[in-house]
């Protein structure tokens, strides 16, 4: 009842200076819809984030602080000596540096292929869908699958590339997974063949926003199909493209699944990310502190990259 | 009364009449067992349980090696416990007796228990209490391709020390065949050259004197001396060509294919590498053969020391009592008698391994039983965080990423800390 009351009310103010009232009127209006929506709406969202998001955030934080074997509660108190142990193991500098070059591959070849594909498969063309369809299935597919698969693929005995190897002449085909100077090579392979497709797909409904009459007129003027996309898909893109940026790096700090079928971090550590060293170290280990303190670390990297980029790179959309 | 109401009522209505449906009790029970024949022999003692056992169910579950000792912790303290679940004692069972969350099974075994082989049911004793029963004990040892050493012209009868395994491991290469297969991707397997090398060097008194810190621990000179050892074997090449990548029971396929002339691997292999097999059908008991782990020079511990495992059942705090008859009933002279003469286990039931009948299950057996002492596995006895860098630094040493001082002071490292 409150809004046509408000709306009656600001009636006699209208000649002198109608619309400041009148839009403030509609804004309360609004707000009372949008406080019972809050009233119903938040506090089950809020109550799931807090008990699944928050609480295990904050737990984690805490048993980061005790040396624990995962049984009862935690009691032996050794304030940070569990960071200390982490930034001082080797695998977890490894660690470090594959998450890195998994960052930097997703960005310098994973994106790049997923913008080509894009741009050839947004035009109509015979079989643009099933081609887009096709790129897009190992996304669809599950992690665990794809890296059993790919550890099929991989073997040196009786796999695909064994089998390609030796139809060039080779006796003896690489065990890409089996060399310490390989295995990350394979995995990055793997997560640039999973994802690319569904970083395509994002480009693509981006690339059906574009106005082609836009394009039309500028061929018309003469514009070359270069100035075309620096000047017109590029351009229209760009929100997309911080968007895709953004969950490649997420993505890739979080890699986890694909990995563990493959190598499950090995040789020697060679392949360890973040969250395998943390599973392999924490959690088969029984060292919960040690673990959580690991996760701690990841959670500040992935927030802290989360909450830099909304601030300066996506603060306008 | 309101919607809210009404359903709760519903649902409360809905859980009263679940449990009267399952008024009779549910012995869950875990286990890692991957051979379906053996899980087959299993099933059937629990069914035949159910049947003498009005009103008990027993169900078993399995989960994969790897997964199940990372998830049995948590498991282990949530609603869905298993009753029963399989165990290899050592640091782990001591750290859950620590935790209190098995069962303290010394009163309801009185009597039962002498039945069992002493020196087995000791591995599951903690401060003079039992906590679990033993089924079943493994040795590890060189697995052996007959057909494959007459092909290279070796003599496994001839391997008696780490010298003659080199010249043997030599001679297959230099015959074109793999000497070694192993799944070096779960370090274990990599892990048991070294256990065993250590225990050779060592002995019993390396090992506990290790323990206690003396004579520089686990970063001693027999430890190193192990890791010497293991370098020249690893310095042969003699593992199948990317094996850092393999499996365990890929490692053990190359064997049952006839692609490895070797295999270092835990006594029930014999069973399960025809299951791993390409055929299924894996290597017959003509060709397939054991070599005892070979001696050191100037080593401490006796020829006749061996490694390898007890697996057995322990028993959930708050578990049915039921569980405790079926343990009885599974680990009970005649089960023991019947899994034993199909070759699927030693027996640990006194008297009980008269019942095999198969030679080569036979020859392991009396070695067990000729034992000076059992060691176990160290990723078990030595806790599962001390026992993992254990594997770390076989795996390393294999690769060649690792030299043997540093693989001994890791170890020495992680002990020290743990303890």
């Amino acid at each position: 009842m409150a809004g046509p009351e408000l709306v009656t009310a600001d009636r006699p103010l209208a000649g002198r200076s109608r619309r400041p009232w009148a839009g403030l009127g509609r804004r309360r209006s609004v707000q009372s819809g949008q406080l019972a929506a809050v009233v119903l709406f938040l506090p089950p969202a809020l109550l799931l984030f807090s008990l699944f998001v928050v609480m295990p955030v904050i737990e984690a934080g805490w048993y980061s602080l005790f040396n624990w074997n995962g049984f009862g509660s935690p009691t032996q108190w050794v304030g940070l000596s569990n960071y200390v142990s982490v930034l001082s193991t080797r695998a977890f500098m490894l660690a470090l540096r594959n998450n890195g070059l998994i960052i930097l591959v997703s960005l310098l070849v994973q994106l790049p292929l997923a913008l080509s594909l894009a741009i050839n498969l947004s035009n109509r063309f015979r079989g643009a869908v099933a081609l887009r369809m096709l790129f897009f299935l190992p996304y669809v597919l599950a992690e665990i699958a794809t890296g059993l698969i790919f550890s099929f693929v991989y073997d040196g005995d009786y796999g695909l590339l064994a089998a390609i190897w030796r139809a060039f002449g080779s006796t003896n085909p690489p065990h890409l997974l089996g060399s310490t100077s390989t295995a990350m090579l394979a995995i990055l392979i793997v997560v640039v063949w999973k994802y690319f497709g569904f970083h395509m797909m994002l480009f693509i409904a981006a690339l059906q926003g574009l106005d082609r009459s836009q394009v039309e007129a500028a061929q018309v003027d003469g514009a070359s199909r270069v100035q075309v996309l620096r000047h017109i898909t590029f351009p229209h893109l760009y929100p997309t493209m911080r968007l895709s940026v953004f969950f490649a790096i997420v993505g890739s700090l979080q890699l986890f699944d694909v990995v563990m079928p493959l190598t499950q971090g090995g040789p020697a550590d060679s392949s360890q990310t973040m969250v395998t060293f943390l599973y392999s170290f924490g959690f088969t280990r029984m060292r919960v502190g040690f673990g959580s303190a690991v996760g701690v670390i990841l959670f500040l990297l992935c927030a802290g990259f989360a909450f830099t980029y909304q601030r300066f790179v996506l603060r306008n959309e | 009364m309101n919607r809210l109401s009404r359903m709760a009522l519903g649902a409360g209505a809905l859980t009263l009449v679940a449990t009267g449906a399952w008024a009779e009790e549910t012995i869950k029970w875990l286990h890692v067992e991957v051979s379906p024949v053996q899980v087959a022999a299993w099933t059937e003692v629990a069914r035949a349980f159910e049947a003498t056992h009005p009103g008990v169910k027993v169900q078993p579950q399995y989960l994969e090696n790897e997964a199940y000792k990372s998830k049995l912790t948590t498991l282990l303290q949530s609603p869905d416990k298993p009753a029963m679940f399989y165990s290899w004692a050592g640091g782990v069972l001591q750290a859950q007796v620590k935790a209190g969350v098995i069962e303290d099974l010394t009163d309801r075994l009185k009597g039962y228990s002498d039945t069992l082989n002493p020196s087995v049911l000791a591995a599951f004793t903690v401060d003079n209490r039992i906590y679990g029963v033993p089924f079943a004990l493994t040795e590890v040892g060189f697995f052996y391709n007959k057909a494959l050493f007459a092909k290279a012209g070796v003599d496994a009868g001839a391997i008696k020390s780490w010298d003659d395994m080199l010249g043997a491991v030599k001679k297959l290469k230099a015959a074109g065949i793999t000497p070694l297969s192993v799944g070096g991707a779960d370090k274990w397997p990599l892990a048991n050259f070294w256990d065993y090398l250590a225990l050779r060097e060592g002995g019993k008194a390396g090992f506990e004197g290790a323990m206690r810190g003396e004579n520089g621990g686990f970063a001693g000179p027999d430890f190193v001396k192990a890791g010497e050892l293991f370098k020249q074997l690893v310095d042969l090449q003699p593992f199948q060509n990317g094996f850092l990548g393999a499996k365990h029971l890929t490692g053990i396929g190359l064997f049952a294919d006839g692609k490895a002339a070797m295999t270092l691997a835990i006594s029930v292999i014999y069973n399960q590498q025809r299951a791993v097999a390409a055929d299924k059908k894996g290597l017959d008991d003509e060709t397939i053969g054991w070599i005892t782990f070979p001696t050191v020079p100037g080593g401490k511990g006796l020829a006749s020391d061996t490694l390898g495992g007890v697996a057995g059942w322990l028993v959930s705090k708050g578990a049915p009592k039921e569980t405790v008859d079926f343990i009885k009933a599974f680990v009970s002279p005649e089960v023991q008698g019947k899994l034993a003469a199909s070759g699927f286990i030693i027996p640990v039931v006194k008297g009980a391994d008269q019942a095999i009948t198969n030679p080569f299950m036979r020859n392991i057996a009396g070695e067990l039983a000729r034992s000076t002492y059992h060691q176990n596995y160290y990723d078990q006895v030595l806790g599962p965080s001390v026992g993992r860098v254990v594997n770390d630094v076989a795996a390393e040493l294999a690769g060649g990423t690792m030299t043997p001082e540093q693989a001994a002071k890791a170890v020495d490292a992680a002990w020290k800390q743990g303890n």
